[in-house]
């Protein structure tokens, strides 16, 4: 039978194995940088050595993470075309996870950027948004669906050329013992949408390359991130660039920061969330 | 519920003075009615609606928020969706015509008939933990719709991953330019009614909403009627 691949000599074991091991150490344009402090691209100001998470996330794929509290973490649209959903758990107890509702409710604000607290349904905090340099966010519109996307590009499979967001958490949340049942409404960054008068949705996009948001976890978390375009994203074509993560260890709110008695809801949230921590010898 | 608690839940004097009740009927003529029920003040309901029936809920004493939520009856796996709901018909709120999606994208049901201007989606359920961010730990032994909805889930082997944002029949969520967003006073009224038709058999739990602190029912929870007409062969 003819080789398909010729450069590959792998007819026997040590063959196959010597030509596994050759591809050691090449370089993607989307992967993991191992240790993270080796990232091409430390975000400014960040020790190298500090750094927990360095990854490139493609258009159509997606990564997750568990994170200690007190990580900060650096999502960045290199080129201006990612959209980065996100869905958030509780580490120690992950049917404790995002709570759309309770974000833009108890926030009193649809529209996601710095100060904002990602909530809990247990009325706690699970990451607070400390930076951002987009605003073009959305907590309104989920991610994307087999269905829609099926509807949309004329396919959805999961490693195929238009995946969605859904099927995309569900593969990572698998990784976690999570199931379909675990992945609630979630949030995406980048691509930006706003609600008109009648209640209608227009779409922003993106605020261009370059643009950064960062989370600071106030719990350990469960991070599943997908990187596919945005449900009501217009274009025809499926459009998703790539998706800078980085994260490092910092620390999370404390009342020596002006974030801790910011509104009257967020402080109690972070109270309920010191609460939390204090009984649990945390 | 037994007589003697039906007139009490149907008393307009158990309730704020100048409540006024108003039980209306089913808000699609037709069919043959296959369920009755008037659920009291700030208790939970849930029932099978099977694939063409239609479900009118009446808002009794008026301004009373129905929490809600829906699943696939065969496969709860297969739930409600808020965001999906948005994306597919391009609105933050639900009107009639608006059908409401799964997490899969699929119809779970369709709004046939509404008497209100416009019903909310965005707003999701209150609970006694919520309740200490929006008003103070004072507030934690108050009820909420979280335990109605955990109660009720219970009934069909589901718990707290189950429960999702929500839809709130009869609750005005309004979302202002600067996206500032808030529930503010009703746009309901006694016997006002919103009705939707099955797109598969969906289990649905109601939660009537208990909360005290904030204008979802008046800061006067009344009762609601749940009617399940049959729908066209």
């Amino acid at each position: 039978m003819a080789k398909v691949a010729p450069e590959h000599e792998t007819e026997t074991v040590a063959l196959a194995r010597a030509d596994a091991r050759a591809q050691g150490g090449r370089v993607a344009d989307a992967m993991p940088y191992l240790p993270a402090s080796s990232t091409p691209r430390p975000p400014p100001g960040v020790e190298p050595s500090a750094l927990t998470w360095a990854e490139t996330v493609a258009g159509g794929n997606y990564t997750h993470k568990v994170v200690a509290r007190g990580t900060r973490i650096r999502l960045e649209d290199v080129a201006g075309q990612a959209c980065a959903h996100v869905l958030l758990y509780n580490a120690l107890e992950p049917w404790e996870r995002l709570n759309v509702a309770d974000t833009v409710k108890i926030g009193w604000q649809a529209y996601l950027t710095t100060g904002h607290q990602l909530l809990s349904g247990d009325g706690r905090v699970l990451a607070t948004i400390v930076a951002d340099d987009s605003g073009r966010h959305d907590a309104l519109c989920g991610t994307s669906t087999a269905a829609a996307n099926r509807a949309k590009y004329g396919d959805s499979a999961p490693q195929g050329p238009s995946p969605s967001g859904r099927e995309l958490f569900t593969l990572a949340a698998a990784k976690h013992g999570l199931a379909p049942r675990d992945l609630p409404p979630s949030v995406s960054f980048f691509k930006g949408v706003r609600v008109v008068a009648d209640g209608g949705l227009d779409f922003t996009g993106s605020a261009g390359p370059g643009k950064a948001v960062e989370l600071l976890a106030e719990l350990s978390l469960i991070v599943l991130i997908a990187n596919v375009p945005h449900p009501v994203d217009p274009s025809p074509a499926y459009h998703c660039g790539p998706l800078r993560v980085h994260a490092w260890r910092s620390a999370p709110t404390t009342p020596a920061d002006p974030a801790w008695d910011a509104t009257p809801e967020a402080h109690r949230a972070l109270l309920n969330t010191a609460d939390y921590l204090a009984a649990r010898g945390l | 519920m037994s007589t003697q608690t039906r007139n009490a839940v149907l008393d307009p004097a158990s309730y704020a003075d100048g409540t006024v009740l108003d039980l209306a009927g089913p808000l699609v003529d037709g069919g043959a009615i296959l369920l009755d029920e008037v659920v009291a003040a700030r208790a939970p309901w849930s029932a099978v609606v099977r694939l063409g029936d239609i479900l009118t809920i009446v808002d009794v004493g008026g301004n009373q928020s129905a929490d809600c939520l829906l699943y696939n009856a065969r496969d709860t796996d297969e739930r409600y969706s808020v965001p999906d709901t948005i994306a597919w018909s391009g609105n933050v709120y639900v009107r009639a015509g608006t059908v409401l999606r799964s997490n899969q994208g699929n119809p779970l049901a369709t709004v046939v008939a509404n008497e209100i201007d416009r019903q909310d989606t965005i707003g999701g359920a209150c609970g006694k933990e919520s309740n200490t961010l929006r008003y103070g730990h004072h507030t934690a032994a108050e009820h909420g719709c979280r335990e109605n909805f955990l109660a009720e889930a219970a009934k069909y082997g589901m718990g707290a991953r189950d429960i999702v944002s929500n839809l709130n029949w009869f609750m005005n969520v309004p979302i202002e330019a600067d996206g500032t967003l808030g529930i503010v006073d009703g746009i309901s009224g006694p016997g006002k009614r919103v009705a939707f038709r099955a797109e598969m058999d969906v289990l649905v739990l109601v939660s009537n909403c208990p909360q005290m602190n904030n204008p979802c029912n008046d800061f006067n929870p009344t009762p609601l009627r749940m009617i399940v007409t049959e729908g066209a062969a």
